[in-house]
């Protein structure tokens, strides 16, 4: 094959592939935050408690999470053409990424939001806050820069999931490998198409990492009480100088 | 202003149950500062979290100015609008600060302002007038990573200010700091109590924090509060834990040949000269075995234990001359025989 030949190839499947991708991202962070943060919110000792939500949320994530891809797509199919109308093309594809990622982005979530610093909470309490004032201003914006890593790594996840789609016909730069590459032996459009995902996804891992370190600078975790209450978790610092004997 | 009542916790973990609060009665009055002392573990913590209702007491009422605040509890885990509303109205500062790092300094002092709905002109006119007062308006656009402990601790207590709140609960404040530091931000504590007013409740592990501010203080152990008063009732108080704590003294105690005696000096009596002229008057050699003399919740207190000569019974005169005086006596060794008056337990 030419060049000639292969571009329009290759930048109509780059444009599918970012298509899904971005679509099923949205749907991912729309649907998987809300969950991350009710899981950590149900646990044990959070502020809407409550067990049983908490175990059956966790299972359903859990399940979700450890299905291979190529199955679930498979199993939602009915679901998809439920939805889209149909089981090919990008549109179709993105039903299943979403769903996949949805719960993947869940799990990302609540270890961002349970790194957050129980006084905070506290401390907007004590202000008169209720659960959504803590939600909204101290559990999301205390956690953004995780948040953003998480994102950074549910994107990277949904390229590689995106290139399974490309299998059952959804199109993107899976497709082209594996038809042409695969089936073809076009040995130098699949070498293109590795390099194009290889950039593609530096590209991405390194604008999330700027974005969440910049955040971080500002923020600044860098204050010393934090850590050394998460290494110490009750006694205050100070030496015991006029303590009551 | 802060009365709890037969306040108890009982945490149940697994069977088992943690009692960290065993009947508190506290009553702290209007415009002074409280100090709750006492070890790791003896309540200190759980006591202050249940007079917000942070914590929900398991018995006993807590009230803040006249509010009941345990009957506005609902029966769901959740606080509801009239506690959170009460809550708005009685600021709070941590050991750990909880400043929130994603916000700046000002930023960190509106939020209790845009929880109350304050309009923005408003949260900013409010904020930066809070930073000034506690010695922070130039660090306004500053990030919370920026600042020193002490620094954030004044932010803490501008933002624990913003909802003008007439009680303000302090949480170990000062326990992170630095000893230098910690004078400053208890000197910022005395000031805005006498500035505004303010009734201060303050939990801490530290006797020079009871030293340097509190008007009143009271003792914890093991869920009780096993002494409490005004800081001169205590000192007044025969054998209060307190009292030796805030001024410890060495010395043997009384027995065949001697007799060893505290003497404490409140105010006027500091002045005297009260030793000399007890040597004088019934010509016996008085020993210094040690003294301390020191300024408590702005009063000037003296505590000196001294040494005289013969048993007890020996010294029943003398003793009976300093008590005349005005002075709180104890004889070490010896069970007190008689409370002072004014002094309660």
């Amino acid at each position: 094959m030419t060049w000639s030949e292969m571009q329009p190839l290759l930048s109509q499947a780059c444009w599918d592939t970012l298509y899904m991708v971005g679509w099923s991202t949205l749907i991912a962070v729309v649907g998987g935050l809300p969950l991350g943060i009710l899981l950590v919110l149900t646990d044990r000792g959070g502020l809407l408690q409550n067990v049983l939500a908490n175990k059956v949320i966790g299972q359903i994530v859990n399940v979700a999470r450890s299905m291979p891809f190529i199955i679930l797509m498979v199993a939602l199919m009915t679901f998809t053409r439920w939805i889209t109308g149909t089981t090919i093309g990008r549109e179709a594809a993105i039903v299943p990424l979403a769903i996949g990622a949805i719960p993947f982005f869940a799990r990302l979530v609540e270890t961002a939001v349970r790194e957050v610093d129980g006084g905070l909470v506290e401390a907007v309490q004590s202000m008169g806050g209720n659960t959504w004032t803590v939600v909204r201003k101290v559990l999301v914006p205390e956690s953004l820069p995780s948040l953003i890593s998480s994102t950074t790594t549910t994107i990277v996840a949904l390229i590689g999931y995106s290139a399974m789609a490309g299998t059952v016909g959804a199109g993107g730069l899976g497709d082209i490998a594996i038809r042409y590459g695969y089936k073809r032996f076009e040995t130098e459009l699949m070498w293109i198409t590795v390099a194009i995902l290889a950039v593609v996804i530096s590209v991405i891992q390194f604008a999330g990492d700027y974005a969440a370190r910049s955040l971080h600078r500002r923020g600044g975790h860098s204050g010393s009480a934090p850590r050394l209450r998460l290494l110490k978790p009750e006694e205050p610092a100070t030496a015991d100088v006029g303590k009551v004997a | 202003m802060i009365t709890t009542s037969g306040l108890t916790k009982v945490y149940r973990s697994r069977g088992r149950e943690v009692t960290a609060l065993d009947g508190v009665d506290l009553h702290v009055r209007e415009g002074e500062v409280y100090g709750v002392i006492g070890q790791s573990g003896a309540g200190k913590s759980s006591l202050i979290r249940c007079v917000n209702l942070l914590e929900r007491p398991t018995a006993g009422t807590v009230t803040v100015a006249g509010q009941d605040l345990t009957a506005l509890v609902g029966r769901g885990p959740r606080a509801g609008k009239e506690l959170r509303q009460a809550r708005s109205r009685i600021g709070m500062v941590f050991q750990h600060f909880n400043l929130l790092s994603s916000r700046t300094v000002q930023d960190n002092v509106e939020l209790p302002l845009e929880i109350l709905g304050k309009s923005g002109k408003e949260r900013s006119r409010k904020a930066l007038e809070l930073l000034d007062l506690v010695g922070l308006a130039d660090k306004a656009k500053a990030y919370p990573a920026q600042l020193s402990g002490g620094q954030k601790q004044r932010v803490g207590i501008a933002r624990a200010l913003a909802g003008d709140p007439k009680v303000l609960l302090s949480d170990e404040a000062t326990s992170a700091l630095d000893p230098e530091t910690t004078r400053s931000i208890l000197q910022l504590l005395r000031d805005l109590n006498r500035q505004l007013g303010l009734t201060v409740l303050l939990i801490t592990h530290e006797m020079d924090v009871v030293k340097s501010i509190c008007d009143s203080a009271a003792l914890m152990e093991k869920g009780r509060i096993v002494e409490s008063g005004t800081v001169s009732e205590l000192l007044a108080t025969p054998g209060s834990e307190l009292a030796s704590a805030l001024f410890p003294l060495d010395g043997e105690a009384t027995d065949a040949d001697r007799t060893v005696v505290d003497v404490t000096f409140q105010g006027e009596a500091a002045t005297q000269p009260v030793i000399s002229q007890l040597s004088r008057t019934y010509n016996i050699d008085i020993s210094i075995l040690g003294a301390a003399i020191d300024t408590v919740g702005g009063l000037q207190v003296g505590r000196m234990r001294i040494e005289l000569p013969g048993r007890y019974d020996d010294n029943v005169v003398p003793i009976g001359f300093l008590r005349e005086q005005g002075l709180q006596i104890d004889v070490l060794g010896q069970e007190p025989v008689l409370l002072k008056e004014g002094a309660e337990l």
